[in-house]
């Protein structure tokens, strides 16, 4: 046998010399990134989001061929697209609901974030970047919401707009100029159009810096840890097989609901052409927008309550240091435990307020959940981290499972 | 890294990793080819588009000599309506001398022979030949002239000089009665 190499081999060495972009898949996602080998199945969430974001931007260039962004022309537009093209039906349906299991997959990821602290240093500049791709995330999912130019569209993006004309002084210009014009109109929807189609890429970038800055540290894991060198795999076969079969399973939820339930999760009114002389008697957000929409609408105050819903998302970026406890996960958490499940929950009860109308029971609710939701970050977190005596920590990630060597 | 159990073949041929490994890799080339086929089929012609694939117009005030421009399909199709000179002239030519040789009897219809129907795009790089209005130039064999790269065609629509490898296509269409025509 000849031991020359192949021609294919020293084709990929040349290439690799000058641009060494299989070593760096490698590093980054391949056989040379060590993750710990306690990784449970909420650690799926991560690359099921990249695979959404993957599908929203495939699925959104194919859109964005045959949508026109015009006020007259978007309506009809988007009917053609489920009439007339070629699977347009089910390229539409993949998106709109992709957006929203998207939100699911990435509260899913925040949450198991929150849960083992993931947070904690010397995590933070990764939770950092998270939160941005978060309300990236948001923004776009919102100008997208508009493009169908139906009635929510379009009171969806008044409303909306106008949560700035409620900062003093300069809240009403800043709002014209959000609109190009007097009202919503065609300038808005262009730009929204662009903005769009722009923001993905931005947020593709963002998941770079995201997982270059899980790189640094490495992976969190289910005990908050540090991992030893003999505690970890490689990312590649283990976790990417992982991966692949969480993606199968997540893609049968998915597909079941695009093929089966496509509008469970929209709204019908917004079958009905946008009309800039009839708001709707009942508008809602997206259900991903709900827990935020609950809290705006709790404040009997216009700009207190807009204050408190973008506050209810900055109050993330300082958690690493609202939270005084070093321990990372809440496996060894007691009281933090509850406190989570508890606010797990509230979250759960935000969104059902917000799709109530602001009166009565639901007004009441969503007020005692909103206090709950800022007293969870700004009075248990720092309290809970000095009061509270966590469990003993296992010495290694091997520890707990290996009977010692006697 | 921990040790990650290297796979020790037992001999040579085939293991069962391999095969759950080929087999895995299959399905996800074969699932992912099927995920990406509705994605190029969408730039296809829509239902819409396709439902404008045939158009139909009237010859009732079309004068001997004269020549028309239809729209089908985004593109002109060139309607004359021929002299017997003209059509002397497409007959009385030896095939052999052509660059694409068609007698000019397969290129209309029986019993209808003065009316000429092409497609009005230059079979060299898409441009619309010249010859259908009044003033336009007609070439050096009085039917059409191409004037982005100078092909010349004859009054039956075929290449006679320049550039163009084929004649001006004759595009499917009927009588639907004396006058009307549908193209498509």
């Amino acid at each position: 046998m000849s031991t020359e190499k192949s021609v294919w081999r020293r084709a990929y060495e040349w290439h690799e010399q000058r641009l060494p972009i299989v070593s760096f898949l490698d590093h980054s996602i391949g056989t040379k990134y060590p993750a710990p080998k306690n990784l449970n199945y909420f650690w799926n969430f991560g690359s099921l989001a990249l695979f959404m974001l993957a599908v929203m931007i495939l699925t959104g260039i194919f859109l964005a061929m045959n949508y026109t962004a015009h006020k007259d022309m978007a309506f009809d537009s988007v009917e053609r697209i489920m009439r007339d093209v070629n699977f347009g039906w089910l390229i539409r349906y993949m998106h709109a609901n992709g957006a929203s299991f998207f939100f699911i997959v990435v509260y899913v990821h925040i949450f198991r974030g929150l849960y083992y602290g993931s947070y904690k240093a010397p995590r933070e500049v990764l939770w950092w970047i998270g939160i941005l791709i978060f309300l990236a995330m948001m923004a776009t999912a919102f100008m997208g919401y508009v493009l169908p130019w139906g009635q929510m569209s379009f009171w969806g993006a008044t409303v909306i707009t106008n949560l700035f004309s409620a900062i003093p002084v300069i809240g009403d210009p800043i709002v014209t100029f959000l609109w190009g014009g007097f009202s919503v109109d065609n300038p808005t929807l262009n730009r929204f159009f662009s903005l769009h189609y722009l923001l993905p890429f931005v947020i593709a970038a963002l998941v770079f810096l995201h997982i270059w800055a899980l790189h640094i540290p490495g992976s969190n894991n289910p005990l908050g840890i540090e991992a030893a060198p003999a505690d970890k795999i490689p990312f590649h076969p283990y976790y990417t097989s992982k991966d692949a079969f969480g993606l199968g399973f997540f893609m049968l939820f998915y597909f079941a609901v695009v093929f089966w339930a496509p509008n469970a999760m929209g709204h019908p009114d917004n079958y009905i052409p946008a009309n800039p002389l009839v708001t709707p008697p009942h508008i809602v957000p997206e259900w991903y927008f709900l827990p935020f929409y609950a809290i705006l609408r709790a404040i009997p105050d216009k700009l207190l309550g807009v204050v408190a819903m973008f506050g209810a998302i900055l109050v993330l970026f300082v958690i690493p240091w609202l939270d005084t406890s070093r321990v990372r996960s809440a496996s060894f958490r007691p009281w933090f435990r509850v406190f989570f499940w508890l606010f797990v929950i509230n979250a759960v009860v935000l969104t059902w307020c917000g799709a109530q109308l602001p009166e009565g029971l639901p007004l009441i609710q969503g007020r005692i959940a909103t206090i709950y939701y800022f007293v969870f970050f700004l009075v248990i977190m720092p309290v809970l981290g000095w009061i509270e005596t966590p469990k003993p920590l296992p010495a290694s990630i091997s520890t707990p499972v290996l009977k010692p060597a006697e | 890294m921990a040790n990650t159990a290297p796979v020790h073949h037992a001999g040579d041929g085939e293991t069962r990793r391999d095969f759950l490994l080929h087999s895995t890799i299959a399905f996800g080339a074969v699932g992912g080819a099927m995920a990406v086929w509705p994605l190029i089929h969408s730039m296809n012609p829509a239902a819409d588009t396709l439902a404008l694939s045939t158009t139909e117009f009237s010859l009732a005030s079309l004068q001997e000599g004269q020549a028309i421009t239809v729209v089908w399909r985004g593109k002109p199709v060139f309607v004359r309506y021929r002299t017997q000179a003209e059509i002397d002239a497409a007959r009385n030519v030896t095939l052999t001398e052509l660059v694409d040789p068609a007698p000019d009897a397969d290129r209309v219809k029986k019993d209808k022979d003065k009316y000429l129907v092409l497609v009005g795009v230059c079979t060299h790089l898409g441009c619309i030949p010249l010859g259908n209005k009044p003033m336009d130039p007609r070439g050096d064999f009085g039917g059409w002239f191409c004037p982005c790269h100078g092909s010349h065609y004859d009054t039956s629509g075929r290449i006679r000089k320049g550039p163009a490898p084929a004649n001006l296509a004759v595009p499917p269409y009927q009588f639907l009665d004396d006058t009307t025509v549908r193209i498509g």
